[in-house]
């Protein structure tokens, strides 16, 4: 296993296999009337948030005490950073307070790997989403999730999503969640479809490992999962498409394209959803919409990428067979 | 007067020769001159060129003293071959009045490294809105000929038209910074392959290109000459080809690292390759390089932009724009242009010292290597190999993209109207 978790392209298949099914082991956890583990007692995490996020940052500091860690939480706002405090001072002084790894979401990409690499810090670094490049967590939590639904809970482990048809739709442009999923996706074999207008697919897109398309309806008969991107409130002043209303019915699911996937077809959102704009509440209260499950998922998914990443090489069942043994 | 024997020079890398510099002036050039009382300097095949030209160098006086001073900005541009430097207007305060181009003039003068001519703003502030007093600055003591917002671009169709017509008067240049403001907002690398990967906001190569098509369209509907600041772009190549064939007066530079860096290197998310405009792709790299040999592109400017540590030692986005370049240029030139076989050493002296000093009228400067022309010179081993480490700079800056990257080629010694600022390749 690696020692940071920067970018979903620098995980292999086995890696990310390894990390799926460490994570169901984890969500056994859940299930169960005490939900801790001991693994990282004693270990000190800090959530070093420079950008607003709520579910992310909780997702985060649940993974975490249910691994019993100790943990900070750095939130940028009021902090010495808005009085012009460097990216680099503040983890050197997060690390000069004995800080084991360093969670960061941050604005600008490549923030998480420039603390990785700079020579900064020495803490393992797990990147919860910079800029418009990376998410890794989230392309995990969305591949969980679709092997869960797709392949199946058992059936899954040790396995990947070779042959699945995956359709990302909406702000590839500005989506770190696009590019992850897109790395991660094509890793575990799946075929990967992004579909937007014209305006939100960046320049270059033509060298991913995917295809793009401009026509939804042409291409959800063909999904095994589509996923729905958020699209921004600030992106509507900005000449990428003419209105709201005009992108919704072009790039919008609503209940009767819905009914254009296949039966076992899925519905994904990484949330926070703007219902109306990308999806119709129709479509997001349906069984197919996994957006609940997807955070459940997640505080598993980033269980197992802590573990994996700070718990040493003993497995996570013998772990969990202690705790049950007291 | 002290005199200097070099002995046994490649003259613009021709056949070996003597060179005898009396006083501020080259007394004779020859074979088997006579050493009597002279220091002489053993050039034992070295490459002799006339000292180089810097038609694009930001020395950061007044504002920035702690990036850059006159003084040290010459001291590195000395190291570097360089006997005459364009400091461009971006300081704090801009260089858009009288006042502030003779003080960078004076400064210069003080220094005593190398000659500094100032650029002037062509806008109040590089506000692109109200023209600065451009004649002003041209009948000041600093003689200002060169005028550029560099850093922003002048890209107001009408106040653009006007600034090149109303210099004509006095025999002034615009050098334009293409950069088209809108395409541009947010950008922070080449847009392509690597920026749709990285995340990271894109530098269209357009933006550059769509500005130098309608400024040379400009110059050649009012009869005037536009200078272009760092052409980055194949495209842009291709216009500037289109513009002199149709002989519109067009002059363009490159900079030593979009000969030599592409946009791959920002994989690393460093911010010293950091740089606008931004490094491009190998494709550019490639096209740029022709160009530079065919005329197209008719020098080598090095947009040297010193900034401290703390500017380049963040994250990406955070970081400011732009390289070192006065001591690397030489060699960066030799890597991508000699050793490639495009342009021998007589093409390097061309586009490094004669044309720039055309472009600027830099008296006194890329003159002829004969006898009774002023001694500025620079001469170069272009046997040498070395590592790059910024702490050799003379520069007040480190902000190099080249550390720990081998280069060839060494100045040896730099002469400023026959006394020597490089000896040895140390400052004198």
């Amino acid at each position: 296993m690696m020692r940071h978790l920067i970018s979903a392209a620098d995980l292999t298949r086995d890696d990310a296999v390894q990390i799926l099914d460490t994570a169901e082991e984890m969500a056994r956890v859940a299930d169960r009337p005490i939900k801790k583990l001991p693994t990282l007692r004693g270990r000190t995490i800090c959530n070093l948030f420079f950008e607003d996020s709520t579910r992310t940052r909780i997702s985060f500091e649940a993974a975490e005490k249910r691994l019993s860690a100790d943990v900070i939480n750095f939130a940028a706002k009021g902090s010495s950073v808005s009085k012009g405090e460097s990216l680099k001072d503040t983890a050197q002084t997060l690390e000069a307070m004995g800080v084991d790894a360093v969670v960061i979401r941050h604005g600008a990409s490549g923030a998480p790997y420039r603390l990785a690499t700079s020579g900064w810090i020495d803490a393992p670094v797990i990147n919860a989403g910079d800029g418009t490049h990376q998410h890794p967590t989230q392309a995990l939590l969305d591949a969980f999730t679709m092997r869960r639904r797709l392949v199946g809970r058992d059936a899954g482990l040790g396995q990947d999503l070779a042959g699945k048809r995956i359709t990302l739709v909406g702000d590839v442009l500005h989506s770190r969640v696009a590019r992850s999923n897109v790395d991660l996706l094509h890793t575990l074999g799946a075929e990967v479809t992004l579909v937007a207008p014209p305006t939100l697919v960046p320049v270059g897109v033509e060298t991913w490992p995917c295809d793009v398309s401009y026509d939804l309806d042409s291409v959800l008969p063909k999904s095994d999962a589509v996923m729905m991107l958020r699209v921004q409130r600030e992106r509507m002043n900005a000449a990428f498409f003419p209105t709201e209303r005009e992108y919704s019915r072009r790039y919008g699911l609503d209940g009767e394209r819905m009914a254009k996937m296949p039966e076992h077809a899925i519905v994904m959102h990484p949330g926070p959803m703007v219902r109306g704009m990308e999806i119709t509440a129709e479509v997001a209260d349906s069984d197919r919409c996994t957006v609940v499950e997807q955070v459940a998922n997640g505080v598993s998914v980033r269980m197992a990428v802590l573990y994996l990443l700070l718990g040493g090489n003993e497995s996570a069942v013998s772990h969990t067979r202690t705790e049950e043994s007291k | 007067m002290s005199k200097i024997l070099i002995r046994g020079a490649k003259v613009l890398g021709g056949e070996a020769q003597d060179v005898l510099i009396d006083g501020e002036t080259i007394a004779e050039v020859g074979t088997g001159l006579s050493a009597e009382g002279a220091t002489v300097i053993e050039a034992d095949g070295q490459i002799l060129l006339p000292g180089l030209v810097d038609l694009h160098t930001h020395l950061r006086e007044p504002g920035r003293e702690d990036s850059e001073t006159v003084l040290t900005g010459t001291r590195a541009a000395a190291s570097g071959g360089y006997t005459a430097v364009f400091a461009m207007a971006n300081t704090h305060p801009v260089a858009d009045t009288a006042g502030v181009v003779e003080q960078v003039w004076r400064l210069g003068k003080e220094s005593g490294y190398c000659d500094v001519q100032p650029i002037g703003a062509v806008t109040v502030g590089l506000e692109g809105k109200k023209l600065a007093e451009l004649g002003a600055m041209h009948d000041s003591a600093a003689g200002v000929t060169v005028f550029s917002d560099d850093g922003k671009c002048v890209d107001d169709a009408v106040i653009m038209r006007r600034a090149l017509e109303y210099v004509k008067a006095f025999g002034g240049v615009v050098a334009q910074h293409a950069q088209e403001p809108r395409l541009t907002e947010g950008a922070q690398m080449n847009e392509g392959i690597v920026s749709a990967e990285l995340g990271l906001g894109g530098w269209p190569a357009v933006a550059e290109e769509s500005i130098i098509a309608r400024d040379v369209l400009l110059a050649e509907h009012v009869g005037s000459r536009v200078h272009i600041c760092h052409l980055s772009t194949a495209g842009s190549v291709e216009i500037v080809r289109w513009a002199k064939s149709r002989g519109i007066d067009v002059t363009a530079e490159v900079t030593p690292h979009h000969l030599l860096l592409t946009d791959e290197l920002v994989r690393s998310y460093n911010p010293v390759y950091k740089v606008n405009p931004p490094l491009r792709t190998e494709k550019d790299v490639l096209a740029l390089r022709e160009a530079l040999a065919d005329g197209t592109i008719d020098i080598v400017a090095t947009d040297h932009a010193p900034h401290p540590h703390e500017d380049k030692d963040c994250e990406w986005a955070a970081a400011a724009m732009g390289m070192v370049g006065l001591e690397t240029a030489l060699s960066v030139v030799q890597q991508t242009m000699v050793e490639t076989g495009l342009l021998d050493w007589a093409g390097v002296a061309e586009r490094m010292s004669f044309a720039p000093a055309r472009i600027g009228a830099a008296d006194g400067h890329g003159r002829p290597v004969s006898a009774g022309e002023p001694a500025n010179l620079t001469l170069v081993d272009p046997a040498y190999r070395g590592v790059v480490d910024p702490a050799d700079f003379a520069s007040r800056s480190r902000n190099t993209p080249y550390e720990g990257r081998e280069l060839p080629g060494r100045v040896t010694h730099t002469f400023l109207r026959g006394r020597a600022t490089v000896v040895d390749g140390k400052l004198a």
